[in-house]
C-alpha cells in the first residue's frame, strides 16, 4: 500500500463521514428552531452538539481537500478546492465540492464572527447551508469512488432520509401555509431529482468517463487497487 | 468588573438557552421569555455569564458594566 | 424684541400675581370661541405679531429660563432637549408630535385645527435654533381632515415666504405605541411605527442620522409663543416648578368636557371646576391616560396636576388627561374594555408585553363580569408584577400602572367580584357607562 493509496483512501473516507457529520448537524440545527426540549436533553444540548458536530464536519471536510490536493494521481490543485472549473478532473461534479467548501467556510466564519454581525445579516448566510448540503451530496455521489458501494449508497439514503424527515416535520410545525407549501415542494422536488440522477448517472456503468475522469487515469486507478489488494 | 445581564426585549424570542446555563441567575416567565437579574453577575458564575451570550441564538443577551 | 442675554436677570422668577387664582388662561386659545374655523395666517399674526428675529442661543436661553417642558406627557425640560441637538455637528432636523395616540386626549387636534401657525411658528423657530433645515410634522393617517388642514396652512405660508426651514406634513398609522418618539423616527427612516429598543436615542442619531428634536404640537406652540413675549411673560402662568399654560383634555361624567387652557399645575379639582363640575357624584378621576392611574377623587382633587406633585403617589398628569368615572359606572368594567384594547395594541416586538399583556386583560375580564376562574387575584397580581420594564418601551408598564390603580381604588369592587359576587354599581342595577371609548384598529405600522 502506497502513499497515493493512503491519500486516495482518507480522501473516501472523511468525504463520507464528513457527509454523515454534515447531515447531522443540519438536522440539529432543523430541531434547533423547533425549540423542542426534554428534562435530559435542553436546548443547550442541541445548541452545543449543533456547534461541535459543525466544527468536526468542517475540520473533516479540511482533510479531505488536503488529502485530495496532495494525491499525486489527480491533478486538483489548492484553487480548485475554491474555485470551480479549475481542474480537468470530473470538472462538474468537482465544481459542487468546491461551491459547497465556500458555502461551509461562508457559514462558518459568520457564526464565529457573530457578535460583529447583525443578526440578519448572520441569518442570510446561515441559511445558505440548505444550498451547501445538496451541493455536496450531489458532489458526493458525482465525484466519488464509492457510490456504486452497497453501503455507500445505504449511507446516502439514510442521510437524505434523516435531513428529509427533519425538515418535513419542522415545515409541519410552521404556522405559515406558504412556507410549509414552499418547503414541501422543494424536498421532494430535490428528492426526485436526485434519484433520477443517481440511476441514470452513477448506478450506470461507465459513469467514471461520463464523469469526466480522465481517461488515463481509469485503468491505472483500477488496476493500482487490483494491485494493491 | 461587575457586569449585568441586560436583555434586547425585540431581539429576544424565548428560546431559553440562557435560562437553562444559568439557572441561578435566570428564570423564565410563564410565556418562556426569561427575566434578568437585578443584581451584578456574581464572579463564580462570570464564565457561564459570557457563555450564555455567546449561545444566545438571536444575541439578544449582552453584559453591561455595572457604574460603582 | 430681542432677549439679549442680560435680560434674563431682571425677569423674575414667580412672576404670576400672588393674587390670581389658578384657572383658565387665554394664550395658545385666543380666539378659539369666536370661530370654529382654523386661524389664517394673516388672522395669526394680527394676534400675536410677527415672530422676531433671534441671534442665535437666545431662543434656547429663553426657552430654557421659561422652564417649558414637554407637553406630550413626558416633560423633558425643552430647553434641554434644544441644547443636546443644536450642540451636535451637522444639520438637524426637526419633528413636530401632532399624532395623539391616546383615545382620552384631544388637545393636539383642537390645537392643530384651530390654531395651526402656533405650532408651525414654533417649530420653524425651533429649526432654525437648533440647526436643522427641516420640520416634519408626523399627524396620524385616520384624520385625513386635520392633514388637509395643516397642509393648507403650510401652503400659506410657503406663498407668502414666511419661513426659512421646509415644512414637510406626514401621515401615519396611527396605532397607540405608534406616537412614541422612537417609532416616530423608525416610520421616518422609512421602517414601520413601531418603537425602537437600541441607541442611538433621537438627538444623537435620529431622523436620517441626524441630530433630532421630537416634541409634541403644543410644546411647540408655547415656544412661538416664548419667542414673541420672553420667559418672564410665560411664567405669569402656571406655578414655579410648572411654569406656564397647558392644554388639558377633560372627559366622562363632567358637565362640559373638553379642551381647555388652564394654568399648568392647577389642582384637578378645579380642573373638573372648569369643565362645568360633576355632571353626576364622580368618585374616581382617571389622570393622565389611558396609561395613567385611577384615584380616588376625594384623594387628588387639590393636588397639582404637575408631575412634580402627582408623583408622589406614583401617578402623572401624562398629556393633561382626566377621565371622570362616574359612582354609577363599574371601574373595573371600564378598566377591562381598556386593558383589552392596550393588550392589542402593542408592537408584538416583545415577549413579555405580547403575551402578558393579553393574559392580564383576560384575568381582568374575568374580574369585570365577576366570573373567576381558579385564584384569579393572586394570578393577576403575579403577572402584573412579570411585565413592567421587560419591554422595549413604555407600554406594558401604562397598563400595568392602570390595571394596579384599579385593583386599588376600585379595591372593595374587585373583592366582590372576585368572589362571583355584583360590585355595588351593578347591584344598583345602572348600566355599565362608556367613559372611555376605544378608537377603531389603526391598520398596520407603514
Amino acid at each position: 500500500m502506497t502513499v497515493a493509496h493512503v491519500l486516495w483512501y482518507a480522501t473516501r473516507a472523511t468525504g463520507i463521514v464528513a457527509l454523515i457529520l454534515l447531515t447531522g448537524t443540519l438536522v440539529l440545527g432543523v430541531v434547533g428552531t423547533a425549540r423542542v426540549a426534554s428534562e435530559r436533553w435542553p436546548r443547550l444540548v442541541t445548541a452545543g452538539l449543533h456547534r461541535n458536530l459543525a466544527l468536526t464536519a468542517t475540520a473533516l471536510v479540511v482533510v479531505h481537500v488536503v488529502t485530495t490536493i496532495l494525491d499525486p494521481f489527480v491533478s486538483i490543485g489548492l484553487v480548485a478546492a475554491f474555485v470551480p472549473f479549475a481542474s480537468s478532473y470530473r470538472p462538474i461534479w468537482l465544481s459542487l465540492g468546491a461551491v459547497a467548501f465556500d458555502l461551509l467556510l461562508a457559514v462558518l466564519i459568520t457564526s464565529l464572527l457573530r457578535d460583529r454581525l447583525s443578526h440578519r445579516a448572520w441569518q442570510v448566510v446561515h441559511l445558505l447551508v440548505y444550498v451547501c448540503w445538496p451541493v455536496a451530496l450531489w458532489h458526493a455521489l458525482g465525484t466519488g469512488t464509492d457510490t456504486r458501494l452497497h453501503l455507500v449508497l445505504a449511507i446516502d439514503i439514510a442521510c437524505v432520509l434523516a435531513l428529509a424527515v427533519a425538515v418535513w416535520w419542522r415545515l409541519s410545525l410552521t404556522s405559515s401555509p406558504a412556507i410549509r407549501r414552499f418547503g414541501l415542494l422543494t424536498l421532494v422536488a430535490l428528492a426526485v431529482l436526485t434519484a433520477i440522477f443517481v440511476m441514470a448517472g452513477p448506478l450506470q456503468p461507465g459513469w467514471p468517463l461520463r464523469a469526466g475522469t480522465p481517461p488515463a487515469l481509469l485503468g491505472l486507478r483500477l488496476l493500482s487497487e487490483f494491485i494493491g489488494r | 468588573m461587575t457586569r449585568r445581564l441586560a436583555i434586547n426585549p425585540i431581539a429576544c424570542t424565548g428560546h431559553g438557552l440562557c435560562a437553562d446555563l444559568l439557572p441561578e441567575l435566570i428564570r423564565l416567565d410563564e410565556w418562556g421569555y426569561p427575566m434578568m437579574p437585578e443584581h451584578p453577575v456574581p464572579d463564580h458564575l462570570a464564565a457561564l455569564a459570557r457563555r450564555a451570550v455567546r449561545l444566545c441564538p438571536t444575541l439578544a443577551l449582552r453584559l453591561e458594566p455595572v457604574a460603582q | 424684541m430681542t432677549m439679549a442675554p442680560d435680560m434674563r436677570a431682571t425677569v423674575p422668577r414667580h412672576a404670576r400675581p400672588a393674587d390670581r387664582p389658578l384657572g383658565l388662561v387665554k394664550r395658545l386659545t385666543i380666539g378659539w370661541r369666536d370661530t370654529d374655523r382654523v386661524t389664517a395666517l394673516g388672522t395669526h399674526l394680527q394676534r400675536y405679531g410677527a415672530l422676531p428675529p433671534h441671534p442665535p442661543g437666545t431662543l434656547i436661553e429663553a426657552v430654557t429660563s421659561a422652564g417649558l417642558t414637554g407637553r406630550g406627557g413626558a416633560g423633558f425640560p425643552t430647553g434641554v432637549k434644544m441644547r443636546a441637538v443644536a450642540e451636535r455637528r451637522g444639520p438637524a432636523i426637526v419633528v413636530a408630535n401632532g399624532m395623539e395616540s391616546e383615545p382620552a386626549s384631544d388637545k393636539d387636534e383642537a390645537l392643530l385645527s384651530r390654531a395651526p401657525h402656533l405650532v408651525l411658528d414654533g417649530a420653524a423657530a425651533a429649526a432654525r435654533e437648533v440647526g436643522a433645515t427641516t420640520v416634519a410634522v408626523c399627524l396620524p393617517r385616520a384624520k385625513q381632515w386635520l392633514l388637509t388642514l395643516v397642509r393648507e396652512a403650510v401652503a400659506e405660508r410657503v406663498r407668502a415666504g414666511y419661513d426659512l426651514v421646509a415644512i414637510e406634513v406626514y401621515d401615519l398609522p396611527h396605532g397607540y405605541v405608534s406616537s412614541s418618539e422612537s417609532a416616530l423616527v423608525n416610520w421616518l427612516n422609512g421602517g414601520e411605527a413601531k418603537p425602537l429598543a437600541v441607541p442611538p436615542r433621537p438627538f444623537e442619531k435620529g431622523v436620517g442620522r441626524r441630530p433630532t428634536m421630537i416634541s409634541n404640537v403644543e410644546t411647540f406652540a408655547h415656544i412661538a409663543l416664548i419667542a414673541r413675549f420672553g420667559p418672564g411673560w410665560f411664567r405669569q402662568a402656571g406655578l414655579p416648578d410648572a411654569p406656564g399654560s397647558m392644554l388639558i383634555t377633560t372627559s366622562g361624567a363632567v358637565a362640559a368636557p373638553g379642551v381647555y387652557e388652564v394654568d399648568a399645575g392647577i389642582t384637578i379639582g378645579a380642573a373638573l371646576s372648569l369643565s362645568g363640575g360633576a355632571a353626576e357624584h364622580i368618585a374616581s378621576v382617571l389622570v393622565g391616560g389611558y396609561f395613567g392611574s385611577w384615584h380616588d377623587t376625594a384623594e387628588v382633587t387639590t393636588m397639582p396636576l404637575a408631575s412634580s406633585a402627582l408623583r408622589r403617589i406614583g401617578a402623572g398628569p401624562g398629556a393633561g388627561v382626566i377621565v371622570a368615572l362616574p359612582a354609577h359606572a363599574c371601574g373595573l368594567r371600564e378598566t377591562a374594555k381598556v386593558l383589552g384594547w392596550l393588550a392589542g395594541e402593542g408592537a408584538q416586538q416583545c415577549g413579555p408585553c405580547m403575551f402578558g399583556l393579553p393574559a392580564i386583560a383576560e384575568d381582568f375580564a374575568q374580574l369585570a363580569t365577576g366570573r373567576p376562574q381558579g385564584q384569579l387575584l393572586d394570578r393577576l397580581h403575579r403577572r402584573l408584577g412579570m411585565v413592567s420594564g421587560r419591554g422595549a418601551c413604555a407600554h406594558p408598564d401604562g397598563a400595568v400602572r392602570l390595571a394596579r390603580s384599579a385593583l386599588a381604588a376600585f379595591a372593595a369592587d374587585a373583592r366582590a367580584h372576585a368572589a362571583g359576587l355584583p360590585c355595588l354599581p351593578a347591584r344598583q342595577g345602572r348600566s355599565p357607562a362608556n367613559a372611555m371609548p376605544i378608537p377603531a384598529s389603526a391598520g398596520g405600522w407603514r
